[in-house]
């Protein structure tokens, strides 16, 4: 690699700090390399595809390969002459009804992840699903996904899913399962089913809710316990401690006007972070209603990008700012007495703040955070009378209510006390998401008879005495609540691909009732529907939502009686190092890890690929004397972990985040051995923050692949951005950045763009880099994977990359996300330099990428200033597995390799929307034409339209002052601009 | 100084300066001849296939409108093979015994596709859309040619890009009105250009040249 480190290396500080000083302004940074300068550094921005091929490595020379390629070249141009071979075509026997071939049919279902759903349209092709959008009746999505959702193509036609039931290794029967399980049940009703023990994931569906109380009703001695890894416990039980009762907690960003998140990332996780982007992105709108947020959190989120105040504050240390802020609020006699003097600054600002704003501001703690944090939280939401506006209480969406960490504790304890004599793990893959010191592999080898449902083969699958593989949820029949409670009905696209089963259909047959997973939903709603029954399935099964089953508030009192207990002691110091756990942002708990499109995609704030790291603030790695990639061990109560570090400006010092997911061993070709197992060191007493990690430096180094340092744009005016005050002040304050030169300056002929003019703005000051619109582009336009080892070398093929932009002071810098897909410019770079006219612009203003004529020549590339062009250096594409070419979208050209491709403004919506619109006699009505980036944004942030046609959306847009070009002074004239951001900063925390 | 070369050397020099020319020419005009002939377009070829099918029995001897069978071209980007449902509306009563159509009734039986041999066959990465054609007054004939004269069906014409691109750059040498689209043999009356033209303006034709067109 170009970028050998000496491994002796440390973070030179003083270096970052003393640059930061030099420059004046608004300055933008995108990493401490930069900022450190160190050699190589500039040398490597300056190549147009950094790290990229270390050559001829091999034995073939360079003169032997000129050969070699010029011989090839030659055979290449007479292959031009040679005939396509015969296809055939197989019409149906009976055509369905509806199907027209080549064109997309449309289903709502839900996706349910951690028994939570998210509504969705699934576009079909030809009973195929092939993409997923959100569906906009739905509460929960409203039209928009997230990455999850969209990745869940690719999961579904996954070639490493599980494929048959198994038994000790040997294939079986479906049958023999059903009969295995008949037994054993029947052994178990002398006793009540004293040994029988169910594990499940939450629980939302109405009708595995019946069901599981059927069997409660059938082993009236059994034990049902619940393991749900995205862990909403701290929730819960804060709740039950504030209110106590059992509730959820839904929160109305919309009507917020002061956010303040205690180490929550309400907007990068949780299962309702589409709506709250949605919400909270509507008021982030400069020209009116601007809300304010304030995030405390221990390591850079999503939430903390966007915020106007951002503290780093360790993870443990939240808990204490928030009782020193419900005791600054409510004017509490007891504060904590040692909280540090930034600190208290803060606190007093957001305490003004909450206070002019009360009944319209929200306090939101972090799922990972104490439940005291919570109850503090809950508090601090009665004190100022949110709760009921902007907080509200529902009954909870889980059919039991169950607290599960101390769920699988018990479990794991039964287990070793041998009191387990058959184990059921209903979907969930406990032994590689459990903590160490459950030992859950080894007490789950005690349990005489142990079956596992489940997606994959996985380590979970393994240790069972038998697997049924699982329905993909777009295989399933089914029903699941939203955050929210509205039901959807689950409907599948497509039969089960491997005969698997839903855990209804399983919970049936160990009930002795084996029915299809259709009749069991059918069956459940049809006793509970008034009036016709056909009628009302066929509505809601169209609708994807069951009318008015979204939750009412509930009022409920707090208690004054745990305030006390969580006010009378100190918090403890801190000391030594905190080891924070967090779900990934891209595969939570490992669920996602043999998804391609996930592990490649960048994560929010890391752009890190392929790998977790141990986060750490540049302070803390200087202190220790690490650097980035250096791979250290962890070590707490006794057990270790290796990992490689990661330096991230803005974490809290003395505070490492570890992500979990990662170090799997069966999860699948794709996601098998990337990154280290969090949950080798992890407890279930402390299953997200611990205090008192030892760090010990190895020596050894792990290379991470990053897309951090790629396609850097040299420190120009890139993100623009002014506070409310400033924006107030000069509304065009982007315009004053740069010049940007006169229309007419160009030798070429201008372009006169009669009938449509496709352009795209992208709202900087909503968009929260959520990452839906990268992964919603993969799927629909075919985009491959590329695996670890490219992306190190810079040849990721993301059309559309979202630019992650550091401002300020290294400890705690504003950050900055900027999606970059192709400007399609006007007087564009590239297409003047294509020699063989393969990149051409369109009366329509789109630059044409034609891969059948691209030779490979990567001028194109060479000359784009905003590089966001792609090339196939290799056969990327997986072009032998049967299960992924299913996945493709027939409407776009699967490239092979020597060819350049890019972001094309989805122009095959355009192209059927043009067809749909000349068939009808008219134009193309605005909206009509969405590109998947923008039909995913679950912010709003990006919006396409026709330029030609005053009274679109977009043109309106394109007529804001905030309305800025990149790279505007190059005279590209980009037809995508963006809307410069604007923060909303109180003068009472300036410069805090 | 005498002459290092023969004088005849000048015309071996002009021989083979101009005959490298003239082979290359000609090599060149042979390679794209070539490209164009039905050895690589397949035009003309009338392929065998599962069924002999006769469209010149079916749509010429019978007169069943086109759309009976491709009943997806007025909607879809794909005019649509018939499922053998279709072809059985008719020769459950008429031909059911015929040995012929026993490829037919099997798929019937056994719910297996007939695998039929795809006569027009664009390169994958060219999206074409009938529908458009269709809507706009395109003749099925002017791409196909007489079909009602084809005993087993071949492709007309190259389906080379030129040949696409000289009627999205000149509509009004081959469109015909709205209602005569799927008749077979239809005469302008009067010069096809003027009529053409008008046509052109009057169903608001405008085909694009642009690459996104067709390749995305």
């Amino acid at each position: 690699m170009t970028q050998e480190k000496d491994a002796n290396e440390t973070l030179d500080l003083a270096t970052v700090r003393a640059e930061l000083t030099e420059r004046r302004g608004r300055h933008y940074w995108r990493s401490l390399e930069e900022l450190t300068r160190r050699p190589g550094f500039d040398a490597m921005l300056a190549r147009e595809l950094p790290r990229q091929a270390p050559a001829f490595l091999d034995a073939v020379d360079r003169r032997q390969f000129l050969q070699v390629m010029g011989a090839s070249l030659a055979l290449a141009g007479l292959s031009a002459c040679t005939r396509q071979p015969t296809e055939t075509i197989m019409p149906y026997v009976k055509a369905p009804e509806d199907i027209i071939p080549g064109r997309p049919l449309y289903f709502a279902t839900a996706m349910p992840v951690g028994g939570v759903g998210t509504g969705l349209l699934v576009e079909s092709h030809m009973g195929r699903p092939t993409k997923i959008e959100g569906n906009p009746e739905h509460a929960s999505s409203r039209g928009a996904t997230d990455a999850f959702a969209q990745a869940a193509i690719l999961g579904l036609y996954d070639p490493d899913r599980s494929q048959v039931v198994s038994s000790a290794g040997e294939i079986r029967t479906w049958k023999a399962f059903v009969a295995a399980i008949g037994e054993v049940l029947e052994g178990q009703r002398a006793t009540g089913g004293a040994g029988l023990r169910v594990l499940c994931d939450t629980i939302s569906s109405p009708t595995l809710g019946a069901q599981v109380r059927d069997l409660v009703a059938a082993f009236p001695n059994c034990r049902i316990h619940q393991w749900d890894p995205i862990a909403r416990d701290a929730s819960l039980v804060g709740t039950r401690m504030a209110f106590a009762a059992e509730a959820d907690v839904q929160y109305r960003f919309a009507e917020a006007d002061v956010v303040v998140a205690l180490d929550a990332d309400f907007l990068g996780s949780g299962h309702d972070k589409i709506r709250h982007i949605r919400d909270f992105s509507t008021r982030r709108n400069p020209a009116g209603g601007m809300n304010r947020l304030y995030a405390i959190e221990s390591t850079p989120t999503v939430t903390g990008a966007r915020a106007d105040h951002r503290l780093p504050v360790a993870a443990r240390d939240v808990q204490r700012f928030a009782w020193a802020l419900l005791a600054e609020l409510a004017r509490l006699p007891q504060a904590p007495a040692n909280l540090p003097a930034a600190e208290a600054a803060w606190v007093t600002a957001i305490a003004a703040d909450l206070r002019a704003h009360q009944g319209s501001s929200v306090v939101v703690a972090g799922e990972h955070q104490s439940p005291t944090t919570h109850a503090f939280a809950h508090a601090l939401n009665h004190a100022l009378g949110n709760i009921g506006t902007t907080v509200v209480l529902t009954e909870p969406i889980a059919q039991q209510s169950m607290y599960s960490m101390a769920s699988l504790q018990e479990l794991a304890g039964a287990m070793a006390a041998g009191q387990v004599q058959v184990l059921l793990i209903l979907g969930g893959n406990p032994v590689g998401t459990a903590p160490a010191d459950l030992e859950f592999a080894a007490r789950l080898a005690q349990v005489p008879f142990r079956a596992h449902v489940g997606l994959y083969d996985d380590e979970t699958a393994q240790l069972c005495h038998w697997h049924v593989p699982e329905a993909h949820f777009l295989e399933s029949w089914g029903d699941v609540r939203s955050a929210d409670g509205t039901i959807s009905i689950m409907q599948p696209l497509i039969a089960p691909l491997y005969d698997g089963k839903t855990v209804a259909e399983v919970v049936a047959a160990a009930l002795g009732r084996e029915k299809t997973a259709y009749d069991i939903v059918r069956d459940f709603w049809r006793g509970r529907q008034a009036g016709e029954f056909e009628r009302w399935w066929r509505t809601v099964l169209h609708d994807g939502v069951v009318a008015g089953t979204g939750f009412a508030p509930i009022k409920l009192g707090l208690q004054a009686e745990w305030l006390k207990a969580a006010t009378a002691a100190e918090p403890p110091k801190s000391e030594g190092l905190e080891l924070v756990f967090r779900l990934d942002p891209n595969v939570l708990d490992g669920r996602f890890a043999n998804n391609g499109w996930l592990q490649e995609l960048p994560r929010p704030i890391t752009k890190l690929t392929w790998d977790n790291a141990a986060l750490l603030s540049p302070a803390t790695a200087q202190r220790l004397g690490v650097v980035n990639e250096d791979v250290v061990e962890l070590s707490y109560a006794g057990r270790t972990l290796e990992a490689p570090v990661w330096i991230v400006p803005g974490n809290a010092e003395d505070s490492i985040t570890l992500h979990l997911g990662y170090g799997r061993t069966r999860a699948g070709r794709v996601g098998n051995a990337v990154g280290v197992d969090a949950n080798r060191i992890r407890t279930a007493a402390a299953p997200w923050i611990v205090r008192g990690v030892e760090l010990k430096k190895t020596g050894r180094r792990h290379q991470l692949a990053t897309t951090q340092e790629h396609h850097s744009m040299e420190g120009r005016h890139l993100v623009r951005e002014a506070s409310l005050s400033e924006y107030t002040r000069e509304p065009h304050f982007a315009h004053a950045m740069v010049h940007e030169p006169a229309k007419d300056m160009t030798l070429y002929p201008p372009h006169p763009y009669e009938g449509a003019a496709w352009g795209m703005t992208i709202d900087l000051a909503s968009c929260v880099g959520c990452n839906a619109c990268v992964v919603a582009c993969n799927a629909e336009n075919n985009i491959p994977v590329v695996g670890k080892e490219e992306v190190a070398r810079g040849r990721e093929m993301h059309w559309l990359r979202i630019d992650r932009y550091f401002e300020g002071e290294a400890a705690n810098p504003t950050i900055h996300h900027q999606p970059v897909p192709c400007m399609h410019c006007e007087n564009a770079p590239c297409e003047v330099v294509c020699p063989v006219n393969a990149t051409v612009h369109s009366s329509e203003g789109l630059n044409d990428m034609i891969y059948n004529r691209c030779v490979g020549t990567k001028y194109c590339s060479n000359n784009c200033p905003y590089k966001v062009r792609r090339f196939n250096f290799f056969k990327y594409q997986d072009w032998t597995t049967e299960s992924l070419k299913l996945a493709r979208n027939p409407d776009v050209t699967v490239r092979s390799y020597g060819v350049m491709e890019k972001c094309t403004y989805c122009v095959q919506r355009i192209s059927q929307a043009r067809i749909t619109a000349r068939k009808e006699d008219r134009s193309v009505r605005d909206g009509e034409v969405v590109t998947a980036c923008a039909q995913a944004c679950p912010a709003r942030a990006i919006v396409f339209g026709d330029l030609n046609d005053p009274t679109s959306r977009v043109a309106k847009l394109k007529a804001d002052a905030r309305n800025y070009s990149l790279l505007g002074d190059l005279n590209t004239r980009p037809r995508t601009t963006y809307l410069a951001s604007v923060r909303n900063p109180s003068g009472d925390l300036d410069g805090a | 100084m005498p002459q290092v070369f023969h004088r005849s050397t000048n015309t071996i020099a002009r021989v083979s300066i101009f005959g490298t020319l003239i082979v290359l020419g000609a090599a060149g005009y042979g390679l794209a001849l070539i490209n164009r002939s039905s050895y690589v377009t397949q035009a003309g070829i009338a392929h065998e296939q599962p069924v002999q099918f006769s469209h010149r029995h079916h749509a010429g001897e019978l007169g069943i409108d086109c759309r009976y069978c491709h009943s997806s071209v007025e909607v879809g980007a794909k005019a649509g093979i018939p499922p053998t449902q279709t072809c059985m509306n008719c020769h459950k009563q008429i031909w059911s015994d015929s040995p012929t159509l026993e490829p037919v009734r099997a798929s019937f039986r056994t719910d297996a596709s007939i695998p039929w041999i795809k006569v027009h066959d664009l390169p994958d990465f060219v999206y074409f859309n009938h529908s458009v054609h269709v809507a706009k007054g395109v003749g099925c004939e002017t791409c196909h040619g007489r079909i009602d004269r084809m005993n087993l069906t071949w492709q007309q014409n190259s389906l080379q890009m030129e040949w696409c691109l000289d009627c999205h750059r000149h509509p009004e040498r081959y469109v015909r009105p709205k209602e005569e689209v799927f008749t077979m043999g239809w005469q302008p009356a009067g010069d096809q250009l003027e009529i053409g033209r008008e046509l052109v303006k009057a169903n608001n034709i405008q085909p694009k040249t642009d690459c996104d067109t067709c390749h995305r």
